[in-house]
């Protein structure tokens, strides 16, 4: 089977879709402020955060469905910024489906297929219910159909006239846990396979890990990073990021004489971005739950005494609340496996140690 | 291999793709229809309903002036003996009117809604049979049953059925249905949970009743209060045959325009009939943006449960109700085939011999249905067509406030007024359209104009549960809003559009208030026949004529309703289908 070797992040390449400078206002709110973005060829986007911060909006000025008051989007070489809907090539999925309740599968299908007729027609749309591994339905209803499955005939038809771009918006969120889970397998195999250009909007960072090249991170109407899943988690560019995607622990930091970053009165060591400029208010560190290890050998850096507050078994892990010795109000989660917990945790204070390398310094 | 072919065409470059030039996209299209249609609403409603006002306060010199224009004309009128009684008299039999018709469709339609009483189906459907009638039918029937030779007139010595009794029975008859069309749609709104909390804080029915229902029901019940008062003061059918010398103002303008050419005065009494049509309209709009607040809520269906007693008390009421309706459409029906009411009741077809008798014989039969199918075939096009394009496509938006408001103007202004506009705007000697006058086409324009507002909100309601996406979906692949239009919209909204189509129907074969200034001896209409024969005594002609209305009316109904359930049947099944 042919499958299209995939680089993402091809530097040198030409992005295919490119967002420069988008402002979209309503009255005196505004929705998106000098956004840019750029997508390879073949990259899957997603446009990741929570709800009001700008990424329909994103979405949809690239789809031509609202307009931009100022900024430009080039597709495949084209300036289409003022292009209707129609002209843009894309395919869209939306949250609600959309499918026509009065048309058959195939009906549905072929309904962007427009100068294609007959037995061309039907011989595209059974190309595509096979892609979407619905081959057969093509005599039915949307409305005989589960959620994931009138959900893949959307995709069907959005994939159906072949366009250069396709557009994803919160696809999966209308669906229950365990068939969003599978969709979103299928459907990043998918878009491997047809090497489709794809931007996505999704609140949902499981979802965005899971499937994206990339994930755009957008508050307020800003991008505040953009990077690979690995990167967004573990190397967050912004508080704003390090909050919204995974866990975070918010430590007050202070500094010694020398600048060096001090935590409860002791000397910290830190990989990450020790040295962040922190010009205004206190300064904060960062810290992943899995980043704290209980029951430190003598020698661990960043070693500190303390008390367990609360503990909530979750099976194969266990989230603990902690209480650092000098720092009362500032509690720290940490999320250790459920086996190496000694018996008599709870009893009496014990060292933990936080990771050098998971640790990072924000305003 | 398939995958592969179709990976093949998926990659295709989109830069191949051809930039279609605007006018070859639907966009000059789309903005064309809806000028069109705000040109249509400017002609036939807009322009008319603003020279009529011209006129009524003088600022502008119609072409059948008297001498007087102005405040002068106004204080004129209005000092007139007998005018302030006369507005007296319509104020009184209007709040009458509500103050009966009211109550009763509320305990009828809370009988259907919110009861385990039999027949609610069979009721609620009889219910609406008057709006099938004529408004002169039932002054028609109580002429038969209380009138001077009436089948009951023994019951009640010394008493007239001709004036303000007259017209409060047969207003009450003529205006109940749309008292209990709102009060219907206000009690579907009951949320399940607010009843079962009071029954679990043992409350008594009555308690319930004063805390849940009334104060959920209130805004509806001020509407319909309003609405009934409008119909009442507005109508002129139904007291120019029993209204006897009870004189109120409706009667008043149609006379003053029919039978004394006085225009301007016609106008100025207008111009007082809009008063109370506004004050409706204005409730109305705030009636239904608080039921919309009701229904976002997500509320449980009310499920009530049976008590004898109650259910049987409301059977009684309603069959009273019904009862009463069925006599009224019966009488009217039954003395059309007699010979000679009451004294000679073998039956006869001597009232049907139309071409022997005064009023337009077979040719006005003829003339209204040729209106009404019109009216049902361009009304519904030009309605539906013209709620898609304001609420589904974005070309022109500018133009969508403007057209939004002119849509919903008729529900403020009375029929007869807006006739009154017509004669005054297309009667003008200056008005190139001045040709139409008394012709079929302006009939056809001024009653789909007079029913725009009911059909368009109609259509707007079931437009507004389709997935706001669709055309979004459409654009994206590249198929015409037009053509999404008749694939989907139309095939999917099919319901909602053949009721705008029966309600159009029905209202062009049954409307006098309207087209009464503007019909021609070949134009002449059943409705007004009816008019035209009673006014010169053959009530039994007009009795007949008002039951072929009423007859034609139905039939079409429910051929209508057959059409339906066979195109559903064969282009629908994705409604029924079952997975």
């Amino acid at each position: 089977m042919f499958q299209p070797t995939f680089h993402p992040n091809q530097s040198n390449a030409r992005p295919f879709l490119s967002v420069r400078q988008v402002t979209r206002r309503f009255g005196a709110f505004t929705a998106l402020e000098g956004v840019s973005l750029d997508v390879a060829q073949g990259e899957f986007v997603c446009l990741l955060g929570p709800s009001g911060c700008g990424k329909t909006t994103l979405l949809r000025i690239i789809a031509g469905l609202e307009a931009q008051d100022a900024g430009s989007i080039v597709a495949g070489g084209r300036d289409i910024s003022s292009l209707p809907p129609g002209e843009r090539d894309y395919g869209i999925v939306f949250q609600s489906y959309a499918l026509f309740p009065n048309l058959t599968v195939a009906q549905n299908v072929a309904y962007g297929l427009g100068d294609v007729r007959g037995s061309r027609a039907r011989e595209r749309v059974s190309e595509m219910l096979a892609l979407v591994g619905l081959s057969g339905s093509e005599a039915r209803y949307p409305s005989q159909l589960s959620g994931g499955q009138q959900q893949r005939v959307a995709l069907a038809r959005a994939l159906a006239p072949a366009p250069s771009l396709l557009l994803l918006d919160e696809p999966m969120s209308a669906l229950d846990a365990q068939v969003r889970e599978h969709l979103r397998i299928e459907l990043r195999r998918l878009q491997r396979k047809l090497n489709v250009t794809t931007v996505m909007v999704t609140h949902d960072q499981d979802e965005a890990m899971a499937m994206a090249d990339r994930i755009a991170v957008m508050s307020n109407g800003r991008i505040e990073q953009t990077g690979s899943p690995a990167d967004i988690y573990a190397q967050p560019a912004t508080a704003f990021v390090a909050g919204f995607v995974g866990q975070a622990n918010w430590l007050p930091l202070s500094r010694s004489a020398e600048g060096m970053p001090m935590l409860a009165g002791k000397a910290l060591s830190i990989d990450g971005n020790a040295d962040a400029d922190v010009a205004n208010g206190a300064p904060r560190l960062f810290c992943r739950p899995e980043a704290v290890t209980l029951h430190a050998a003598d020698d661990a850096p960043n070693r500190h005494l303390a008390r367990v507050v609360e503990h909530i078994y979750l099976g194969s892990r266990t989230r603990l609340t902690l209480a650092i010795d000098g720092l009362p109000d500032a509690p720290l989660v940490a999320e250790v496996p459920s086996h190496s917990l000694r018996a008599d945790v709870g009893d009496s204070k014990l060292w933990i140690a936080l990771a050098r390398d998971g640790l990072r310094v924000y305003a | 291999m398939i995958q592969r072919e179709a990976h093949v065409m998926a990659i295709t470059p989109a830069a191949s793709t051809p930039h279609t030039p605007f006018w070859r996209t639907d966009a000059p299209m789309l903005a064309g229809m809806k000028f069109v249609w705000l040109l249509l609403l400017t002609l036939g409603l807009l322009l008319p309903v603003a020279m009529m006002l011209l006129q009524a306060t003088g600022l502008v010199a119609g072409a059948h002036s008297s001498d007087q224009h102005g405040m002068a004309l106004v204080a004129h009128v209005v000092q007139a003996p007998n005018f302030l009684a006369m507005v007296g008299r319509t104020l009184a039999v209007s709040a009458t009117v509500a103050l009966i018709v009211v109550p009763l469709a509320f305990a009828f339609a809370y009988a259907v809604q919110r009861t385990r009483m039999p027949l609610r189906g069979t009721m609620r459907t009889l219910a609406m049979l008057p709006l099938f009638a004529p408004s002169l039918l039932p002054g028609i029937a109580l002429v038969y049953l209380f009138g001077n030779q009436g089948l009951f007139k023994a019951w009640m010595p010394g008493a007239s059925i001709y004036g303000f009794w007259g017209i409060v029975l047969g207003e009450s008859f003529y205006t109940f249905p749309y008292a209990l069309m709102l009060m219907l749609a206000t009690l579907t709104l009951a949320d399940g949970r607010l009843y079962d909390a009071a029954r679990a804080m043992g409350a008594t029915q009555w308690r319930t009743f004063c805390t849940v229902t009334l104060p959920g029901a209130r805004y509806g019940l001020f509407g319909a209060f309003a609405l009934v008062f409008t119909l009442v003061a507005t109508d002129f059918g139904v007291p120019t045959v029993v209204g006897g010398s009870y004189q109120v103002l409706a009667v008043e303008a149609y006379k003053a325009v029919v039978g004394q050419q006085q225009f301007a005065r016609g106008a100025v009494i207008g111009l007082m009939l809009l008063l109370p049509a506004l004050l409706t309209f204005g409730v109305e709009r705030i009636v239904q943006r608080r039921q919309h607040a009701a229904l976002a809520s997500r509320a449980q269906p009310y499920q009530p449960q049976p008590d004898r007693l109650r259910d049987g008390l409301y059977l009684l009421l309603t069959t009273l109700v019904i009862g009463w309706i069925l006599l009224m459409l019966a009488t009217a029906v039954g003395a059309s085939l007699v010979k000679l009411w009451p004294y000679n009741l073998d039956l006869s077809l001597r009232n049907y011999d139309f071409d022997n008798m005064d009023g337009g014989g077979w040719l006005a039969y003829r003339n209204s249905l040729k209106l009404a199918t019109l009216t049902m075939m361009f009304g519904t096009a030009l309605i539906f067509t013209g709620a898609w394009l304001v609420e589904k496509t974005r070309m022109a938006t500018w133009l969508h406030p403007v057209i939004r408001f002119a849509v919903l103007l008729p529900m403020a202004v009375p029929g007869l007024v807006l006739g009154l506009g017509y004669v005054f705007f297309f009667n003008h000697p200056d008005n190139p359209l001045n040709g139409l006058y008394g012709s079929m086409t302006l009939m056809v324009l001024c009653t789909i104009m007079h029913c725009a507002t009911t059909a368009h909100l109609t259509s707007v309601a079931s437009l507004g549960q389709l997935d706001p996406v669709f055309e979004s979906v459409s654009a994206s692949l590249k198929v015409s809003a037009l053509r999404t239009y008749c694939r989907v919209t139309l095939p999917m909204c099919l319901p909602a559009v053949l009721s705008c189509a029966r309600f159009l129907f029905v209202s062009a074969m049954t409307t006098v208030s309207a087209v009464i200034f503007l019909y021609s001896p070949d134009t002449v209409l059943a409705s007004v026949a009816v008019l035209n024969m009673d006014d010169a005594g053959d009530i039994g002609p007009a009795a007949a004529m008002s039951t072929l209305i009423l007859v034609t009316s139905i039939v079409v109904s429910l051929l209508l309703e057959f059409a339906m359930r066979g195109v559903m049947r064969r282009t629908q099944a994705w409604r029924t289908a079952s997975r």
